[in-house]
């Protein structure tokens, strides 16, 4: 039982993780309806961000606190990360819109391709290994609960929150979702689309820098491919949860997280990608509207 | 950055104003871009402790560039550039008649790469010529025809597949377990490997026949990957990531051997000198013949009535079911062709390396063809071949630019630079040219003449 529970909590937070992933991919697919293949290597790109921005803080301050250690490196990604896509949008994604349905996703898959590569030819292709932030572990009956796990559930839980609150109940969000639902009424009605959709990049990326912050932060350890396997892990979460809703998004994570670790631990790990992907599958397969999505209509 | 406001403005000094702002804008962002990657390099020193290496000079090069860059093509390009769209739009459109190398491209092509080898081995000597045939050669021969194979299924059937690698994996796997299991020959196999191939095409297709566009798209990859992880894992009859080695070597029809040691030996049995190049030479006609039969068979099947509906399934599957077109097998013979050619490629890549590891099926080799695909136009045969030539011989060229060794240092290794071009090009390629290089459609079927109709009239199917 305690065996069980400590692989709920290790799903849970690799979960979280995948959550944050995930509301990228399924906001820039609710508004513009593209797959943002390049999301995972913006997620590696803020990874790379924090670990620099570790690097700076630890040799030129000795000494720092943790939670400031942290909180710089976390905003140094978001700012990176939101940078990065922003300008990718502008560059690669804009000129493209209204275009033939696989013309975003090719320049999308092109753009993950020359991101990965940007860090392995500017950074190399060696393991990029920190040495541990946090190191506290908790025991609460018995079962292990180490302080990184902690921050990365509540971290997670206070950014959803946010995330909740901007979506919801700004004007911003609300011009998020009339440009989700109807992008041609959106700006008829005086929404600068083209700065709703930007926003909505720049969050994505945002939320995926910090899960790439605390990725680092856990395993302590940043490689330049490690945007794919995550990347569609997350984008199985999305799909899972409903791709479009953003709570869908959190419980899909949530669940990836969850059978990943329940499987390596009471199955074999070297299948444990084979079984994501294979959900993945038959959720396409026999729910494509997820759990939470709204079914497609088929107009003719 | 900012091309929001494309308002026209008439005074120079004005439009210089406004480039140069724009061109400082763009540094600044090219600045917050560049500034952790290139400004600082993360390396280990003795201690296998990382430390920062500062390359402030590189950095300012990136932001200069970027400026500059910017600058420029406010204040000069996209002025000229809309000059010459405003002229060009003015002057009538006359009817251009195609030139003489226009009309028989496919014709030149093909006798100019059945006299490939000869001009390498007259240039660069018998063994010069190992590279240029091998290389370029096979190497972006073998692309042409996997991307021919996939060009069935995304070009002609419209199913987007990023997991076409899984069936290349399948050939290749075929013939070198086989071959080394049963001692079965490569012109046995061939067809083996071939069928095999397309019964996973089957096998994977069927789960995936309600799904459409990016979700198709997502769960081929899924299956592409499962494949890749079971070779990796299934150690006992893969050998997982170490692969497997020492496969053998195809004949010519089982008349003359490639081993050294055969009686039949190709070099011993003509009286020439050793060399491994009379192999790939071989091996080179061989892919070509390969190649060409997957050009044959997708122009004879576009003409045929599973052909048909392809095509038709590609632009409206609605209205194909409504006239009575069975989706279900339409879709499968689609997927089944595509794997059966990704198949063949696959033993022949076996036979050519003599080694296969799962690293050779990542996803990156489905992301390439099938960029190659769609860079190349979508279901325009000589499209995807131009397409594949610019792509692949356009980086492994790079591989031969020694010379700018001399610009940048010696350390510096073009390689390393291969696939971030790669990636580079297929945006600024789809940006430039969303319809791929050939962007125009032959009707299969015509009233009077044959015209060509301009992708921008076409519409993708959701199939």
């Amino acid at each position: 039982m305690e065996y069980f529970v400590q692989q709920l909590v290790n799903g849970l937070t690799l979960g979280s993780i995948y959550g944050l992933i995930a509301i990228g991919y399924t906001m820039v697919y609710g508004i513009i309806g593209m797959i943002n293949f390049a999301h995972g290597d913006i997620f590696m790109l803020g990874g790379f961000a924090a670990l620099i921005t570790f690097l700076i803080l630890t040799s030129v301050f000795v000494g720092l606190p943790v939670v400031l250690l942290l909180l710089v490196m976390i905003i140094a990604a978001m700012l990176t990360a939101s940078l990065w896509n922003w300008t990718i949008e502008k560059m690669a994604y804009r000129p493209l819109r209204g275009s033939f349905r696989l013309a975003p996703l090719i320049t999308a898959i092109g753009m993950s391709i020359t991101l990965s590569n940007f860090i392995q030819v500017t950074q190399g292709p060696r393991n990029k290994p920190i040495p541990p932030m946090v190191s506290s572990v908790y025991n609460v009956f018995g079962i292990a609960i180490s302080l990184k796990q902690i921050i990365i559930m509540v971290l997670t839980v206070v950014l959803l929150a946010i995330f909740w609150y901007v979506v919801n109940k700004t004007a911003l969000g609300r011009a998020q979702r009339a440009t989700e639902q109807d992008r041609k009424m959106a700006a008829l009605l005086g929404i600068d689309v083209d700065r709703t959709i930007s926003v909505t990049f720049i969050m994505g990326a945002s939320l995926a820098a910090v899960a790439g912050t605390m990725y680092l932060m856990y395993y302590g350890v940043t490689v330049f491919t490690d945007g794919f396997i995550p990347g569609v892990k997350a984008f199985t979460a999305a799909v899972l949860g409903g791709i479009g809703s953003l709570p869908g998004a959190v419980l899909g994570g949530m669940l990836i997280g969850l059978i990943e670790s329940l499987w390596s631990a009471y199955f074999t790990i070297d299948y444990k990608d084979v079984a994501t992907f294979s959900i993945l599958a038959i959720v396409l397969i026999f729910k494509p509207s997820g759990i939470l999505g709204r079914p497609e209509v088929e107009k003719v | 950055m900012s091309n929001i406001s494309n308002t026209h403005e008439s005074a120079g000094g004005n439009l210089t104003a406004r480039a140069l702002r724009e061109g400082v804008f763009a540094g600044l962002v090219s600045l917050g871009l560049f500034v952790l990657f290139v400004g600082l390099e993360t390396t280990q020193n003795i201690r296998n402790e990382l430390v920062l290496n500062q390359r402030w000079g590189l950095l300012a090069i990136f932001v200069a560039v970027a400026a500059v860059g910017r600058f420029l093509m406010v204040a000069y390009i996209r002025p000229r550039l809309e000059a010459r769209k405003a002229s060009a739009s003015a002057k009538p459109v006359t009817e251009e008649q195609e030139g003489f190398f226009r009309r028989n491209f496919s014709k030149i092509a093909i006798a100019f790469l059945l006299v490939y080898p000869f001009i390498a081995v007259a240039i660069f000597g018998v063994q010069g010529s190992l590279k240029w045939v091998d290389n370029f050669g096979i190497q972006i021969l073998i692309y042409v025809m996997l991307a021919w194979g996939l060009n069935i299924v995304v070009g002609l059937a419209g199913l987007l597949d990023l997991g076409y690698v899984a069936f290349y994996a399948v050939g290749a796997y075929s013939y070198a377990l086989l071959s080394q299991q049963f001692g079965l020959s490569f012109w046995a196999l061939l067809p083996l490997a071939g069928i095999l191939a397309a019964f996973w095409g089957i096998i994977l297709g069927f789960p995936v026949l309600r799904l459409k566009g990016d979700y198709l798209a997502i769960v081929t990859l899924a299956f592409g990957e499962i494949i890749r992880l079971v070779l990796i894992n299934w150690t006992d009859v893969t050998r997982g990531t170490f692969g497997v080695s020492g496969i053998p070597k195809a004949s010519v029809f089982g008349i003359w051997s490639f081993d050294v040691g055969a009686p039949n030996y190709f070099a011993k049995a003509f009286g020439l000198p050793m060399s491994s190049a009379y192999y790939k030479i071989f091996l080179f006609y061989l892919i070509l013949a390969l190649a060409l039969l997957t050009a044959y068979v997708t122009i004879r099947l576009r003409r045929m009535p599973i052909g048909r509906a392809w095509e038709a399934l590609r632009e409206d599957e609605i209205a194909c079911r409504s006239l009575g077109i069975n989706t279900v097998t339409t879709k499968l013979t689609a997927f089944a062709t595509g794997a059966m050619f990704g198949g063949f490629a696959g033993s022949f890549f076996a036979v050519r390396q003599g080694f296969v590891s799962p690293e050779s099926f990542v996803f990156l080799e489905s992301a390439i063809i099938l960029s190659i695909v769609v860079l190349g136009g979508m279901g325009s045969l000589v499209g995807i071949a131009i397409a594949a030539v610019v792509m692949v011989g356009g980086t492994e060229l790079l591989r031969e630019m020694t010379f700018l060794k001399a610009i940048f240092g010696p350390d510096f290794t073009p390689e390393l630079y291969r696939m971030l071009i790669f990636g580079l090009a297929m945006v600024v390629v789809m940006v430039w040219k969303p319809r791929g290089f050939v962007g125009s459609r032959e009707p299969t079927a015509f009233l009077k003449e044959r015209k060509a109709v301009s992708s921008s009239f076409t519409t993708e199917g959701h199939g």
